[in-house]
């Protein structure tokens, strides 16, 4: 996925596109509306993170244009005010969902996903291995023609598995990507959601098999 | 709460005011009229004594050296035409008693003193009235002096005179009552533009900080001026309040949104477990300061809101709705499910959209946070009495903890040491519901999962 990130603080906005860059998206960086603008008018992004107070302006102005202006692409607001005060405000100006500082980057993921699942952009996010037609963005799996829905971990874990089939990734990695910093698990929890979706793929021709000592990997059955 | 001293009745003292001056115009009135009436009467009892005795006088003649009286009729008879009194008469010729009284007192004479003399003394025990008029008779060649005293009692005259009391004393009576009514009168028209003013004020909504601009009249206008002072700097301070809630917010988040991140990228490029446990750690302690920060805050905002509510109708259904897909995604990542109930019926509730907001978000974020991934929460309105917004979960519940107190400052269950958290999540929730008469009711399940938090708000 592409998103333009709209932040004026650049420490922030370089982390984020760094965090980006690892879960395997392209972020571009826009400091001000005006660059915002340009870059739009340019490329066209799955998602803009709008923060809210910049220096040309107040994001909340740019959003009514941007809404006016019926652009479809959708915006998720970062916003480091109070809690209280204006989240209600920013939703009635078009945002699509708001999030607020700092935040847990797979809560951020989970926002996107929820807004792509929403306006229904999911279409071409379907990715296919063997027998095995998996879209990110519903949770949708279809094995062997029957479509099921996966539960929120194991479609993230399907994920990383789906981004480099054959690729061994190690529980620690998997650990990281499948539950958050405020989660206090033991590495065997892993064996609990590599479990559901081994029985959740049973029937295809794609397995996740245990590589001795190093972790997981998917691969397709000979 | 009594919060002025109320002393006094401007109202009132000016209407005390009014009717004791009208009192001593009554009085006075009264006086006027007593003593101009009785000198009135005086006056023309006196007038006709003296022309009764002149008449007399004049019927006295010489008749070749003797004096001659012949009593003219019209003289008695002129004065029973002002009263029923008795008359006494004495004619003296060189001081012998000619005709009449003869024990009939005569006025202390004064010397050169011309025309009628006119006293009053007791006489036959009433009150007489006499006069006294003296003539020179020339009678052949000697000059004979004649004095002719009429004297009246002065019955008449006293009823007269208690007439004219009781006239004057039911005019000063009237005087007075209808004085005071009027003054009552002045003294509400006088106050009503005060009246009008405190109504335009006491009118207001709590949020009205705007400067009063009712018609004031100029003795009011230093007051109003004060007022409306007072309420511009109470405006700019409220404003500046708030600007520093959203400012601090600002200042403390943004930094920590950059740690945070930076922290997450690296502790995906890290490899040591050792290093990784550290940086999660320090993830966990920028969530926990973070949260803190955020909910002092969420805390000072409905405390700053809670004392002037802005209230509206709200559906206690849609304002569950939004909150529960606001807080689905996170709740997501454990997958845990949030069950939403609610009856078909509309139930609303009168509330400050923006605390209730908060309240529910923070009992719901609550659930999560202590939620074991894989259950559900339920969420479940109910009318009836009240609103009640019933969050039950599947966690650890509150363990051996004194509920009521859960809802103080930075309080938390006994069993939560591993959950980042600041306590004051509950805090604001109950808050809340007490801003808007309600109450937070928290019960836990000692044995087996969960907890249930409910939201009680009145029916709007």
């Amino acid at each position: 996925m592409r998103f333009l990130l709209v932040e004026d603080n650049l420490k922030l906005a370089k982390a984020l596109c760094d965090r980006f860059a690892q879960e395997g998206h392209v972020a571009d960086h826009a400091e001000t509306l005006a660059d915002a603008e340009a870059s739009i008018r340019t490329v066209a992004y799955d998602m803009i993170l709008l923060d809210i107070m910049l220096p040309d302006g107040d994001g909340r102005e740019f959003l009514r244009a941007h809404r006016s202006a019926s652009n479809p692409t959708p915006v998720i607001v970062l916003t480091a005010r109070s809690e209280v005060s204006d989240r209600v405000g920013l939703l009635d100006l078009g945002a699509d969902d708001y999030i607020t500082k700092p935040f847990d980057f797979s809560e951020l993921q989970a926002r996107v996903r929820a807004v792509m699942r929403r306006l229904g952009g999911a279409a071409n996010n379907a990715k296919t291995y063997g027998d095995v037609v998996f879209d990110s963005t519903t949770g949708e799996i279809i094995v062997a023609g029957i479509p099921e829905q996966l539960r929120n971990r194991e479609m993230r874990l399907l994920e990383v598995f789906f981004a480099s089939p054959g690729q061994i990734f190690s529980k620690s990695h998997l650990m990281d990507r499948l539950f958050s910093f405020s989660d206090d698990v033991s590495e065997n929890a892993i064996e609990v959601y590599v479990g559901r979706l081994r029985r959740k793929l049973e029937p295809s021709q794609a397995s996740i098999e245990t590589v001795r000592g190093l972790g997981y990997r998917m691969v397709l059955a000979s | 709460m009594k919060l002025y001293n109320a002393k006094g009745s401007i109202r009132r003292r000016l209407v005390l005011q009014l009717a004791a001056i009208a009192a001593l115009l009554s009085v006075a009135f009264f006086l006027t009229v007593r003593v101009v009436a009785e000198q009135a009467a005086t006056d023309t009892q006196d007038n006709i004594l003296a022309a009764s005795a002149t008449s007399i006088a004049d019927a006295i003649y010489s008749d070749g050296g003797e004096v001659r009286l012949e009593l003219p009729y019209s003289a008695i008879s002129m004065l029973s035409t002002i009263s029923e009194d008795r008359v006494f008469y004495r004619v003296l010729v060189n001081g012998a008693t000619v005709t009449g009284y003869d024990d009939l007192p005569l006025p202390a004479t004064r010397t050169a003193q011309r025309g009628p003399r006119f006293e009053t003394f007791s006489y036959r025990g009433d009150q007489l009235r006499s006069v006294l008029v003296s003539r020179t008779l020339s009678a052949g060649d000697r000059a004979a002096s004649v004095q002719v005293v009429v004297g009246q009692t002065r019955l008449g005259l006293a009823a007269i005179s208690s007439k004219i009391t009781s006239t004057a004393v039911a005019i000063g009576v009237a005087f007075f009552l209808v004085a005071t009514a009027l003054s009552f009168l002045a003294a509400q028209n006088a106050m009503s533009p005060l009246d009008r003013l405190a109504a335009s004020v006491a009118r207001r909504g709590p949020n009205d900080l705007r400067p009063v601009t009712a018609a004031t009249p100029t003795e009011l206008v230093p007051l109003v001026g004060g007022l409306n002072s007072f309420m511009g700097r109470l405006r700019s301070a409220l404003t500046r309040s708030e600007d520093l809630i959203t400012e601090a917010a600002h200042r403390v988040r943004t930094p920590l949104a950059t740690v945070r991140t930076q922290a997450e990228v690296i502790h995906r490029q890290m490899e040591r477990p050792a290093n990784k446990k550290a940086l999660r750690e320090m993830i966990r302690a920028v969530d926990e300061s973070s949260r803190s920060a955020g909910q002092l805050l969420d805390h000072a905002m409905v405390t700053f809101r809670s004392d002037q509510l802005e209230t509206e109708t709200l559906d206690a259904a849609d304002l569950l709705r939004d909150v529960v897909d606001r807080l689905s995604p996170t709740a997501e990542l454990k997958d845990i499910g949030i069950k939403l109930d609610v009856p078909r019926d509309t139930i609303n509730v009168q509330g400050d959209p923006i605390l209730l907001q908060n309240a529910v978000r923070n009992v719901l974020d609550n659930a999560i946070k202590y939620s074991p991934a894989d259950t559900d929460i339920e969420v479940q309105l109910t009318g009836g009495k009240s609103c009640r917004m019933a969050f039950r979960d599947q966690g650890r519940g509150f363990g051996e903890v004194d509920l009521e107190k859960l809802t103080k400052r930075f309080s938390r269950g006994s069993n939560v040491g591993d959950v980042v958290g600041s306590g004051l999540g509950l805090t604001i929730a109950d808050d809340v519901a007490t801003a808007h008469g309600g109450s937070l009711e928290i019960t836990s399940n000692t044995e087996g999962p969960g907890a249930c938090v409910t939201l009680v708000l009145p029916l709007a």
